[in-house]
């Protein structure tokens, strides 16, 4: 039944339903955005985000502190000397991840360790102080990080991040 | 749905699915090859319309409710924060409010229609009844819905609501005790109506696949009323109805987006700004309009169980309308006296919704008793009444000749239905507007702002000034706890840079904590930090400022208003005034007077003020020529303090303005060309049926 007139005006005809449909098309995409776009942080989320300081001096050489930053731990260890070496001395050959410790602390605060305590294999927080290497040792799966934050042994595919932070000044650090 | 199919996909894959599950069998016999009508007018687009908008309404109000707290301290504030925080929530927030409103608008259309039409009669009594259950389940998810956000007149209408429950003879004390879940309305009884809220939605969709399937069981009726007996009475859904409920659906877009954009609280109630308090009552409740008519008949009789009884008798009427309407023939085209009793009804309808907007007082009572045996005399006497004595128009033989009678002249109806729908949109839902009866208070003047209007903006260096204003004035007695310091730089708001407001901030001390050592301490403000309150708590903010707490400026704007009037409100939905909030503020800030006139006296500790209902306010006048001094030259008066500090708080109200107005523009001319590409395409399709 539609064939008689179609033929009249084929163009004419193809042409409006080409615009109608590609106009529904785009209506429904801008419909979709606000939609799906209010699963993201919303803006008061995104404010207590804001970089956080943190005063280093109640940390004795050994110890470490758990803070949050938008919601994820971060431990600062105070790294002993023995850390320290151990972390510059191994090979970065032997390592899954390689990365020299250098890049993971601030030139002269070689003591300083912070990082992202989120283990890189499905999320768990590893336990300070434990493991064979003098860092890290997650409980979930069994991952183990060194005193550098680097992953040794396990199934946890990289190192432990390393947040952005900087030093405000010797006993201070901004983290974000 | 209706019977076997000989539907065959050709698709391997979907002969397949089709064997064992023959789902495209019944989607292709339900929704492309059904027959329906060929006659049908535009009143039958809105059972897609209605389907759109349960669509709608499901689909904001599950994004909603993710971002949404139901306990009684956070409910407020977390739905403050949707609208103010979470990306596009203003849009959400007032898409699902306004479209509470658009879908009953599109359901009473949709039982006026079934009513005109006859569409309840014999073979479709089901049909009709399922569609009185969806309708009450729509009234049970509306009530519960408007309780969520926790405002005045949420927790007074849940409170006024329950309690028609206490009429019920013996078990009445115990039914509502059950329903709140405690001795008054409080967090158990919201928690379990956003429980529910969230479920009758689903529940109503299954309803409305009943009533879908009854519909494909009976067919659709028609506006001839007469039933389709060949193929050429016929056209199959899939393109012919499909395409027209699409244009329909287009064009009731339109109108829904006017609210949205422009219009997002013109059918609330400013009260529902200020958050519950349940030791003061509103001066007056009032649901929203979509109950009035059903309000006012409660309202009419003077005994409690008698009215609850009338009140819900008005709703289970409807389901014995098959059999109080006995005429043979269906269609009130053809029914010279039904058609007349039909439209005296539909304003008996409207006049009922406008007294139930009214103080129950004087006139409007009697109107309202009245209008009440109207309404029942209707369904019992006029009805059955003229199923014996009225003599029907000769119906025609058939669709087919029905359309031939009339291929003339359709062009312009798509056009007067959609004048048709504003108009009667602008009429009827804008009763709620007449609610608001300030008594004893002169009406503040309709002053000229920045941004009213479709393009309305604030002014920067206004917004600057009133911060300004408040800061060194208001701020000493009022928080504004909505407000961060990060807002002053969002867009649309006074224009700060982020360091300029973290500057600004920075002066503020705020009290943080606990420390390590478990105190609370004190430091300077950051941008994430919201202004602080000048008193610790509300307690000690009444104990400082004569019994009386100031309120929260945030939502000020917003949370006053003062009666329009009729017809005033009327033109208010065309000219999108919504400044009622501002011209009251400002009216208020400007009202005080040293003296009372001669002949009134207010009461001790209270001050004069023109604009205030009842005259005597508590805040003494607050603002004097000359305290603040601007920067920018403007002069230091009292009229621009109150101008500037009015454009501040309604920032601070409704901070998404700007981007409302400027995203409703975009949407305005997109779904307008639409509409027309629909109208055109719609022609296009069905220039083969006739
Ligand atoms: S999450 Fe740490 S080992 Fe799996």
């Amino acid at each position: 039944m539609t064939t008689a007139s179609s033929a009249d005006h084929p163009t004419r005809r193809d042409f409006l339903f080409v615009a109608t449909g590609a106009a529904a098309a785009v209506g429904a995409a801008a419909t979709v955005w606000p939609l799906v776009a209010q699963m993201n942080p919303d803006a008061a989320t995104i404010a207590a985000g804001a970089p956080i300081q943190v005063d280093l001096t109640p940390i004795a050489e050994g110890q470490d502190i758990k803070v949050f930053w938008r919601g994820k731990p971060i431990y600062i260890s105070h790294r002993t000397k023995k850390q320290i070496e151990e972390a510059q001395k191994v090979p970065l050959s032997s390592l899954p991840d390689p990365q020299p410790d250098s890049a993971r602390v601030k030139s002269g605060h070689d003591q300083w360790l912070v990082v992202i305590g989120i283990c890189t294999h499905l999320g768990c927080i590893p336990i300070a102080h434990e493991g064979n290497y003098d860092g890290f040792f997650c409980p979930c799966h069994g991952s183990q990080y060194d005193s550098s934050g680097r992953i040794r042994q396990g199934p946890a595919p990289a190192n432990l991040a390393v947040p952005p932070y900087a030093f405000l000044s010797d006993t201070k650090i901004q983290i974000g | 749905m209706s019977g076997p199919s000989d539907f065959q996909p050709s698709n391997p894959a979907l002969k397949w699915i089709e064997r064992r599950l023959p789902i495209f069998g019944l989607i292709h016999s339900s929704f492309v090859a059904y027959p329906t009508p060929r006659n049908l007018n535009y009143w039958w687009t809105f059972g897609a319309i209605l389907s759109m908008m349960l669509g709608l309404q499901i689909l904001t109000g599950v994004i909603l409710a993710m971002h949404y707290t139901p306990h009684a301290d956070l409910a407020f504030k977390s739905v403050e924060l949707i609208v103010r925080d979470v990306n596009y929530g203003w849009l959400l927030r007032n898409m699902h409010a306004a479209g509470a409103s658009m879908f009953f608008f599109a359901v009473y259309i949709h039982m006026f229609r079934g009513l005109y039409y006859g569409s309840y009669k014999e073979p479709r009594e089901v049909l009709w009844i399922l569609g009185v259950i969806i309708y009450l389940l729509m009234m049970a998810t509306g009530f519960m819905g408007y309780v969520l956000p926790w405002g005045q007149m949420s927790f007074w209408g849940a409170t006024v609501i329950t309690n028609l429950f206490s009429a019920v003879p013996y078990f009445g004390e115990s039914i509502v005790t059950l329903l709140w879940g405690g001795y008054s309305v409080g967090n158990p009884t919201l928690n379990r109506f956003f429980s529910l809220h969230y479920l009758l939605p689903f529940v109503i969709a299954g309803v409305v696949v009943l009533h879908i399937w009854a519909l494909h069981v009976a067919g659709q009726n028609n506006p001839a009323g007469v039933e389709a007996k060949t193929e050429k009475d016929t056209v199959p859904f899939t393109p012919y109805a499909t395409i027209k409920d699409a244009f329909g659906v287009s064009c009731f877009l339109i109108f829904f987006a006017w609210f949205i954009f422009y219009m997002p609280n013109y059918l609330g109630d400013a009260d529902n700004y200020i958050p519950a308090n349940p030791g003061v009552t509103p001066a007056h409740i009032v649901p929203e309009w979509y109950y009035l008519p059903f309000y006012a008949i409660l309202r009419s009789i003077p005994n409690k169980l008698a009215g609850v009884v009338a009140m819900f008798s008005a709703i289970i009427i409807l389901c014995f309308l098959p059999w109080l309407d006995s005429a043979r023939t269906r269609s009130s085209k053809y029914r010279p006296l039904a058609k007349q009793f039909f439209w005296i009804f539909v304003v008996v309808c409207i006049g009922l919704g406008y007294l139930g907007s009214q103080p129950p007082e004087g006139i409007y009572v009697i109107a309202g008793r009245i209008l009440t045996v109207c309404y029942f005399a209707y369904f019992l006497i006029v009805l059955p009444l003229l199923a014996r004595i009225e003599t029907p128009r000769p119906v025609p033989n058939s669709i087919a000749d029905d359309v031939l009678a009339k291929s003339k002249g359709r062009a312009a109806t798509a056009a007067s239905v959609v004048l048709a729908l504003v108009l009667a949109g602008g009429l009827f839902a804008g009763s709620i507007q007449n609610a608001k009866a300030e008594e004893g208070g002169d009406t503040p003047p309709a002053l000229s702002w920045s941004f009213s209007g479709p393009f309305g903006k604030y002014d920067r260096g206004s917004l600057q000034r009133g911060l300004k204003v408040y800061k060194e004035v208001c701020s000493a007695c009022h928080s504004l706890n909505y407000v961060a310091f990060r807002n002053l730089a969002d867009p649309g708001g006074p224009g700060y840079s982020e360091a300029q407001a973290a500057a600004f901030a920075s002066e503020y001390k705020i009290k943080d904590g606990p420390n390590d050592q478990g105190e609370m301490f004190e430091r300077p403000g950051r941008t994430a930090d919201y202004f602080p309150a000048p008193f610790p708590n509300e307690q000690a903010a009444a104990a400082a400022n004569g019994g009386k707490a100031p309120p929260d400026l945030s939502l000020m704007a917003k949370a006053r208003s003062y009666k329009r009037g009729f017809p005033q409100f009327v033109f208010d939905f065309f000219t999108q005034y919504q400044e009622q909030g501002p011209d009251y503020v400002d009216a208020i800030l400007q009202g005080f007077e040293d003296k009372p006139p001669a002949g009134v006296t207010v009461p001790e500790g209270t001050y004069y003020n023109k604009f205030f209902p009842g005259h005597a306010i508590k805040m003494p006048k607050p603002l004097s020529d000359g305290q603040v001094t601007f920067d920018d030259g403007a002069p230091a008066t009292v009229k621009q303090y109150a101008h500037d500090v009015t454009t501040f708080l309604m920032w601070a109200a409704e901070p998404h303005m700007e981007a409302r107005k400027r995203i409703g523009m975009q949407v305005f001319v997109f779904l307008i060309i639409f509409a027309f590409l629909m109208y055109f395409t719609k022609r296009k399709v069905w220039a083969d049926a006739h």
